[in-house]
């Protein structure tokens, strides 16, 4: 239909259908958000069980993150959609979406904190015991920020991964950023605008990933200018 | 004189490795124990069982009169005990101050004005005053384990427990740790319960001198009696050979 891919005309077109991209990354932005949100806390509540003492707690973070690691994640996706909607107890879309994204990333947070957690020795682990910390006084004041800088580079790892695989919502039918862009390039009208809708497509991820990542960039080096700061200053 | 601490039968096993073999020990309100012995003979976990960082496989353990549990453990430690470790253990991402305050504040519900107060205090007896703002790693080994031992005196605990509070550091800097130790033992009424080989340390403050061998205590006494006139073959072979080195 168009003899050149990224004529002015495409663009147009693109532009003309500008709402189909916002409202694809704002499916995107608030999918990502919540399952950020829930692969959190999973990942801290499975991390903290499988770096514990006690084995049955350590036994039931293995099986979610096994369980999790070693199945696709679009299987698991169609899995809570369709088997949900079939049942009679259908969530629906972005629902389905949201909670299978979080449960995926999850399990590979919970592995980044179980990591992190037991990157602390075990005298710092033994000196708040014996000031009389409980384990939740110990935890938070203690284990888990000096945490943060191992975590936080295979945490924001997970996080980017965790946008870009909001795709998955292609699948049940999702109108996510991706699902809407292709669904923009197939249509009947719309089909041909290839580049420039992939190209917009691809800017709108990267707007909402690289920001992340020179965050946890630009945190990681304070944190690690401190330590040089403080160990210098003698 | 009141017993602070009090071992009974105590028992520790790990795995297959019986590491106490029925420990039996008594600690004054106010004395200071010196507990010494060759390299594996459990003189480490007699002293964590005292804290409960090691919970004795049988035994009793009693602590200012309550015997301790693996239940009542937390709020025994907060209202009595406080341990320096040999590795020194401070908090490595709070200040020398945070570190100091953190317990006051979170366990002892002190306001962060009192705790400050508290921690300013301890850090003039430890001779750090100046390094309030400093991070853990900015001091010397003698130095973090000045801080440690005024973090410790920060908890206002009736026993400290010290696990070979010197055998990390520099030579040059054990004396700076165990002036500041014998300044606790000769001005204050703290249970002070040491695992050391400093045995100039144990002469001049300990009240008594235990010595242990293979998870038992072979021999007590005075620090005059164990080292001038022990009675066992096996004491005297080992103080043979720490006093030539
Ligand atoms: N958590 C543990 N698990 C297994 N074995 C242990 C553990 N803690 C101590 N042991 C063993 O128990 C024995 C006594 O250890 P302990 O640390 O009490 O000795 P120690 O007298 O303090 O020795 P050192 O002078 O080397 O510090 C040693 O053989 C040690 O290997
Ligand atoms: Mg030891």
């Amino acid at each position: 239909m168009f003899g050149n891919m990224f004529s002015a005309r495409a663009w147009e077109l693109v532009w003309s259908f500008r709402g189909t991209f916002l409202l694809g990354f704002w499916h995107t932005l608030l999918t990502s958000i919540l399952a950020i949100a829930m692969s959190l806390a999973l990942g801290l509540i499975f991390g903290l069980m499988s770096s514990g003492t006690k084995t049955s707690l350590k036994a039931v973070a293995r099986v979610y993150v096994e369980f999790i690691q070693n199945t696709p994640l679009l299987l698991q996706i169609c899995f809570l959609y369709y088997a949900l909607s079939f049942s009679g107890h259908g969530i629906g879309i972005l629902a389905s979406g949201i909670i299978s994204i979080g449960l995926y990333h999850g399990a590979y947070m919970s592995e980044v904190f179980r990591a992190g957690i037991q990157s602390i020795p075990k005298g710092q682990f033994e000196s708040a015991e014996a000031q009389g910390f409980g384990y939740v006084g110990m935890m938070r004041y203690i284990i888990l920020p000096q945490t943060v800088k191992v975590v936080l580079p295979p945490m924001t790892n997970q996080i980017v991964n965790l946008i870009k695989n909001t795709s998955v919502l292609y699948i049940i039918g999702g109108t996510d950023l991706i699902s809407n862009t292709y669904s923009f390039v197939t249509g009947v009208n719309t089909g041909g605008a290839y580049g420039p809708a992939y190209l917009v497509c691809g800017a709108l991820f990267f707007v909402m990933c690289y920001p992340l990542s020179r965050a946890a960039t630009i945190w990681e080096t304070s944190l690690k200018k401190r330590d040089q700061m403080s160990a210098a200053k003698e | 004189m009141k017993t602070m601490i009090k071992l009974s039968h105590i028992h520790k096993v790990f795995g297959d490795l019986h590491v106490l073999k029925d420990v039996n020990l008594e600690v004054g309100e106010g004395e200071k124990l010196v507990i010494i012995g060759p390299s594996g003979s459990g003189k480490s976990t007699t002293v964590r069982c005292m804290n409960f960082l090691e919970v004795p496989t049988s035994g009793k353990v009693f602590i200012n009169g309550t015997e301790v549990t693996p239940k009542n453990r937390l709020k025994v430690i907060r209202e009595n005990t406080s341990m320096v470790f040999q590795s020194f253990n401070l908090y490595p991402h709070l200040d020398v101050m945070h570190n100091l305050t953190l317990a006051p504040v979170k366990i002892h519900h002190k306001s962060e004005a009192e705790a400050r107060e508290l921690a300013r205090h301890y850090l003039q007896v430890v001779g750090l005053e100046n390094k309030a703002n400093a991070y853990p790693a900015a001091l010397s080994g003698g130095q973090q384990q000045r801080i440690a031992i005024a973090r410790a005196l920060c908890q206002q605990s009736k026993i400290m427990l010290f696990d070979e509070p010197t055998s990390a550091l520099d030579p040059e800097t054990i004396q700076e740790v165990l002036d500041v130790m014998v300044k606790l033992a000769e001005e204050s009424n703290i249970t002070m319960v040491v695992v050391t080989h400093e045995m100039g340390f144990a002469r001049k403050v300990a009240d008594r001198v235990v010595f242990m061998e293979d998870g038992r205590i072979i021999e007590e006494g005075t620090p005059d009696e164990l080292f001038d006139h022990p009675k066992s073959e096996r004491v005297k072979q080992f103080l043979g050979k720490i006093l030539n080195h």
